[in-house]
């Protein structure tokens, strides 16, 4: 019943602030602010995760139902949703062109309802309509209000992930069709199914190609940087906070428990090419010119170091994945959020136009530096323990291959580096001698976050003894279901 | 004291927190005493808890505060290890710490970023002694990150320089390097060990014999956290930061990069003596790279004119001779130099940074000259550091260095010969520096040498204490061929038994007659090069010439430290930058993402022609049809699903 409540007020509040013309911005706030209270009171007046599902028949006839359940790992990222949304309207507060349309706050509010859906569905036909229902809010923030281009790239992206959608339409098809009839989308009737291995590696595939276009790895992420760089900031925030996410907590949910042999088969290579993924974007991300790309190249190297550490299968991996989904979401955001302030004051977002900010914004320099030590993975920041278990699963999984993604470390601390270097240090120029420091809106969004890197820094357990659970089956399936035991058996 | 024990690091951490929040309004008097007496607060706990380990009224205890991380079975705590080893480091961080605060108040006074000084200083401290506190290698890991991270910081503090920008990202990011290295130790250890637990690790460790276990898994293990201490002690290949690294503010030359933060890689490998002594191959290594970082280094300083430069490549090589004693198996050696160079080496550069001070920010010792007559107790202070890293009894570089290179001559007398040689340029380059510095006539401009003077009382104490310690320092460990009774030696003895056990099998002792020869031969190569100083800069008053005048080719390489920036800028600095552009301009832009937009023209080109098929004559629709339901009947037949 949670579940539905929690799937309910944001699409009411969106509602309201579409029908609230100029006091949109403070409606939908409101609408945020008590989603994410409830979210802590649900999780806290609730003793065990089974009484946030929720479950109806929908179209029966076609054995679709209209079914909400969270694991201990949904919940995580129903946090991290529900944490960010308020955060990132907050910080569309002022000065920008949409901060004063109720469109724009109705559009967030309908995406976080779109998020909260596709992590608590546990129907996969229910799964998919919210996986869709995603894209369009964002599409449509991207669209409206986008820079230089932001026709032919968001129509980019939204060709390029409806394209893998459909894969996994398809194999979604597929599967239901392998079910006994009267055929099922219900997750346990498909994790059950039979199916051959080259029909499970088929529809495995199809599905792997729409979690990981959305992510993106590595080589499917071409659509991501310009995407990211266009898009005005609360929808680069919600793209790479949140819906990249939905990609990897897609394999969570869905690929492991139902593709358990293709998974295994695949697992090398797939870990393979995320670490490549790794390597190749932080080279990349060093001489990027323009802060924005910077950090989106960034962002393709983080999620590529959390697939490669999903992939191995090892509980360092999975945890070390759960533990920095939510981190990166929270660092990328504030990273984002930063940039954002800088490049409204001073109409630039060239790195080496920039210099000397620090003179007269010092708070938001060391809320910079707080939140990009977050990134860095600097010890005692939340980055670290998710980073840690994240290599140390890949090279428990294969050494080598641990040890060339370990270069992340490096190549990080090369490109932040040189991004503080030049955005904040050095001489004030022209551009940048008037530099205001953060306003107390600002400050509202950035403590926070600063905060929670501080809190999961010192305090990682807080995520990882709560997943641990979850995370401990993951495994334990993964190591069950795999053709080096039970080869003979399918 | 135990249940003082989290105050040591949280003091410091306070009066970051208290002087970070508070650094625009509170006064600089008020930071400079909140800073200070932190660490005296520390100081003061560390103190009794020395007291209680040599009066054996302390147990060695493990404190456990909470559980850092946890999977599955394998847990890291959140714990200190109070010992004689960690002790003893803290003794140092925080007593010379301290003094270096009570300084950096004189010499930081006019600065506008005091306040934001202190704040980095003391959290410079509180990651220090968390890196030495950590009872497992990833609490110890975070202190190693941390003073990288506070090092950065101080390196870049006038960040108004871009200069100065760049040499402090270059040390973080040299610094990640070796720290990829410790990362990957760590995990090869958790993987053969199943815990980074100190206790845990080593006592598996202790039980195995060199044959049996996997010799392979402790070398690669060694070499990697090797790695990780050549990273932050500046060895070869990855000194290179610490030279440029003196673009800080003096103090933190002499905190962070002499004393306290580039011995850590040396407490590191001490702290997993048993891991090492157990892989000989590694052990070997460090001996080579010590004595070649301690030679190269040292024929650097040979040649530099800026005080500070001196110094730092005067560490470099310094740091050299404590892994050159790792390497042949004398971890207290190694630790007893860390202590009296931490003495005579942070007195050095407080030294050098009052000659700055009164010479109104000039490090060309070109310039320089004369100033003994003008600054007496800077000159006298710096005349006791001089002579004891020297090595002239019976200051305190003396005993150490004579202790590792006594040992280095048990396992190959080659490695003596090469450390004598490294001691002679020592000696040169020190009193090269003295004599330049503080005799002979002045060169500086007239403003200068109207202007120079000598420091304030807040600076000149901590430089006495120093030299008091410099003078003494030695005798905490006078060897038994001397009379003493290596009371240092004893008090680590715990730390280190089990290593002492293993390796005491191959190990035949000097004879007394032998370690006399050895004292005698290399004191004497000290005072020979000494003398040799004396001519060129005294007698025949040489001062060296201005950078333009063109030199041999062998001076100029080495004052142009062998080209190793160069080199490294060329062979990966600049690959990288073009592999970068290369990655995004060919493989990303036209590559990938070619064929992704190439997917979409070539939709938009076959509609083009498809939709040529849409005639609107019924009878070519009619003939596609029949096409169509043909091949579906033949697929119905042949194909079944």
């Amino acid at each position: 019943m949670y579940g539905l409540i929690l799937l309910f007020i944001p699409s009411v509040f969106a509602l309201l602030a579409l029908f609230s013309g100029k006091s949109a911005k403070s409606v939908a706030l409101a609408g945020a602010v008590l989603q994410l209270a409830f979210t802590v009171f649900a999780f806290y007046s609730l003793s065990s995760t089974a009484e946030f599902s929720f479950s109806t028949p929908w179209i029966s006839s076609l054995g679709i139902s209209f079914s909400l359940g969270q694991d201990a790992i949904s919940l995580v990222l129903v946090f991290l949703t529900n944490i960010l949304v308020p955060l990132i309207i907050l910080s569309s507060f002022s000065g920008r062109p949409y901060s004063d349309n109720a469109n724009f706050y109705a559009l967030v509010l309908f995406m976080q309802t779109a998020l909260i859906g596709v992590f608590s569905a546990m129907d996969c036909f229910l799964f998919y309509i919210f996986w869709e229902a995603a894209l369009i809010p964002v599409y449509f923030i991207a669209a409206i209000w986008g820079g230089e281009d932001h026709i032919k790239i968001t129509f980019k992206f939204f060709i390029y992930t409806i394209f893998g959608s459909l894969f996994m339409l398809l194999g979604i098809i597929m599967l239901y069709l392998q079910t006994p009839a009267p055929h099922s989308f219900a997750f346990a009737d498909l994790a059950n199914v039979q199916i051959s291995s080259l029909v499970e590696g088929t529809i495995f595939g199809f599905f792997l190609l729409a979690f990981a276009i959305k992510m993106p790895i590595f080589p499917l992420h071409t659509w991501q940087p310009d995407t990211y760089t266009i898009s005005p900031t609360p929808g680069t925030m919600l793209l790479s906070g949140i819906m990249l996410k939905m990609g990897i907590f897609g394999i969570i949910r869905w690929i492991i428990p139902i593709f358990p042999f293709a998974f295994n088969d695949w697992n090398f290579w797939l870990v393979t090419i995320s670490v490549v993924g790794i390597i190749y974007a932080s080279i990349i991300a060093i001489q990027q010119k323009d802060f924005k790309r910077l950090v989106a190249f960034s962002s393709i190297a983080h999620v590529g170091l959390i697939s490669a550490g999903l992939f191995t299968g090892t509980l360092e991996g999975v945890q070390g994945a759960v533990i920095q989904m939510f981190n990166h979401g929270i660092n990328v955001v504030g990273l984002f959020f930063i940039l954002e302030i800088i490049s409204q004051r001073t109409n630039s977002r060239e790195i080496f136009s920039l210099g000397g900010i620090v003179h007269t914004a010092p708070k938001l320099a060391i809320c910079f530096v707080i939140i990009m030590l977050g990134s860095v993975a600097l010890p005692l920041t939340n980055g670290f323990a998710g980073e840690f278990l994240l290599l140390l699963g890949v090279y428990k999984y294969n050494m080598w291959l641990g040890a060339v993604a370990g270069l992340t470390i490096i190549l990080g601390a090369v490109y932040s580096l040189r991004m503080y270097k030049n955005v904040m240090l050095g001489e004030a120029n022209q551009t940048t001698q008037n530099f205001k420091d953060l306003t107390i809106t600002e400050m509202a969004v950035l403590m926070p976050i600063c905060a929670i890197v501080i809190i999961l820094g010192l305090f990682p357990n807080l995520i990882l003894s709560f997943t641990e659970p979850v995370s401990q089956q993951i495994v334990s399936y993964l190591a069950e279901n795999s053709y080096a035991i039970s080869g003979l058996l399918k | 004291m135990l249940e003082l024990v989290w105050l040591i690091p949280v003091l410091p951490l306070l009066g970051f927190l208290i002087n970070g929040i508070g650094y625009k309004v509170l006064p600089k008097s008020a930071v400079a005493i909140i800073g200070s007496s932190t660490i005296f607060g520390s100081f003061a706990i560390v103190i009794s808890l020395f007291l209680g380990i040599i009066n054996g009224t302390m147990p060695i205890t493990t404190i456990n505060f909470y559980d850092f991380i946890t999977v599955g079975n394998f847990n890291i705590p959140f714990s200190f290890l109070i010992d004689e080893l960690s002790v003893l480091m803290m003794l140092i961080i925080t007593g010379v710490g301290f003094l270096i605060h009570i300084y950096s108040a004189g010499y930081m006074h006019d600065d506008e970023g005091f306040n934001k000084f202190f704040a980095y200083l003391n959290l410079f401290i509180f990651f220090m002694l968390l890196l030495v506190l950590g009872s497992n290698y990833v609490i110890m890991f975070i202190g190693w990150e941390g003073v990288g991270l506070c090092s950065y910081l101080l390196i870049g503090f006038w960040f108004k320089n871009n200069a100065y920008n760049d040499a402090a990202k270059k040390a973080f990011i040299i610094n990640r390097v070796g720290d990829l290295g410790f990362l990957l130790g760590m995990f090869l250890i958790a993987i053969n060990f199943g815990s980074l637990e100190f206790a845990t690790v080593f006592d598996i460790a202790k039980g195995l014999s060199p044959d049996v276990l996997g010799v392979t898994a402790l070398t690669g293990i060694t070499i990697l956290l090797f790695i990780g201490a050549t990273g932050k002690s500046a060895q070869l290949p990855l000194y290179t930061w610490l030279p440029d690294a003196m673009a800080g503010p003096t103090p933190v030359s002499a905190l962070i990069h002499a004393a306290t933060m580039v011995t850590a890689g040396i407490y590191m490998i001490a702290r997993s003596n048993i891991l090492f002594t157990l892989a000989p191959v590694t052990m070997g290594i460090i001996a080579v790279v010590g004595i070649c970082t301690a030679l190269f280094a040292a024929t650097i300083g040979l040649f530099q004119n800026d005080i500070k430069k001196v110094l730092a490549y005067s560490t470099v090589s310094q740091l050299g001779y404590m892994f050159l004693a790792l390497g042949v198996g004398s971890f207290t050696g190694a630790l007893f130099h860390v202590m009296t160079h931490a003495f005579f080496k942070a007195l050095l550069f407080l030294g050098a940074g009052s000659v700055i001070h009164g010479m109104s920010g000039e490090q060309d010792i070109r310039s320089m000259g004369g100033l003994r007559s003008k600054m007496p107790i800077t000159f006298a202070t710096f005349l006791i550091g001089t002579i004891a890293i020297a090595g002239i009894p019976p200051f305190a570089g003396f005993f150490s260095k004579d202790e590792i290179l006594a040992k280095a001559f048990e396992v190959s007398p080659i490695l003596w010969v090469l450390g004598v040689l490294g001691a002679m340029f020592t000696a040169f380059y020190m009193f090269r520096l003295l004599f330049l510095t503080f005799f002979g006539t002045f060169r500086g401009t007239h403003e200068q040498e109207h202007h120079v003077h000598e420091s304030p009382i807040n600076m000149t104490v901590p430089l006495i204490v120093l030299a008091i310690l410099s003078i003494i320092g030695g005798f905490f460990n006078v060897p038994n061929v001397l009379g003493g009774s290596s009371n240092l030696g004893n008090y680590l003895k715990p730390i280190f038994e089990n290593s002492m056990l293993i390796a005491e099998s191959g190990v035949h002792a000097l004879s007394h007659e032998t370690e006399y020869m050895l004292m005698a031969i290399s004191v004497s190569a000290a005072l020979i090069s000494i003398i040799v100083a004396y001519i060129i800069y005294m007698s025949k008053k040489i001062v060296p010439a201005a950078d333009s005048v063109e030199n041999s080719f062998v001076s100029n390489l080495v004052y142009n430290k062998y080209f190793v920036d160069e080199l490294y800028n060329n062979v990966i600095t600049k690959p990288l930058d073009v592999l970068s552009t290369t990655f995004y301009k060919i493989v990303e832009k036209s590559g990938i993402d070619g064929i992704v937009n190439g997917l979409g023209r070539l939709t938009i080109g076959t509609s083009k022609y498809l939709r040529l098929a849409q005639t609107g004559n019924t009878g070519g629709y009619v003939l596609m049809m029949v096409f169509g339901l043909v091949i579906i009947i033949l697929f119905g037949l042949f194909i079944k699903i």
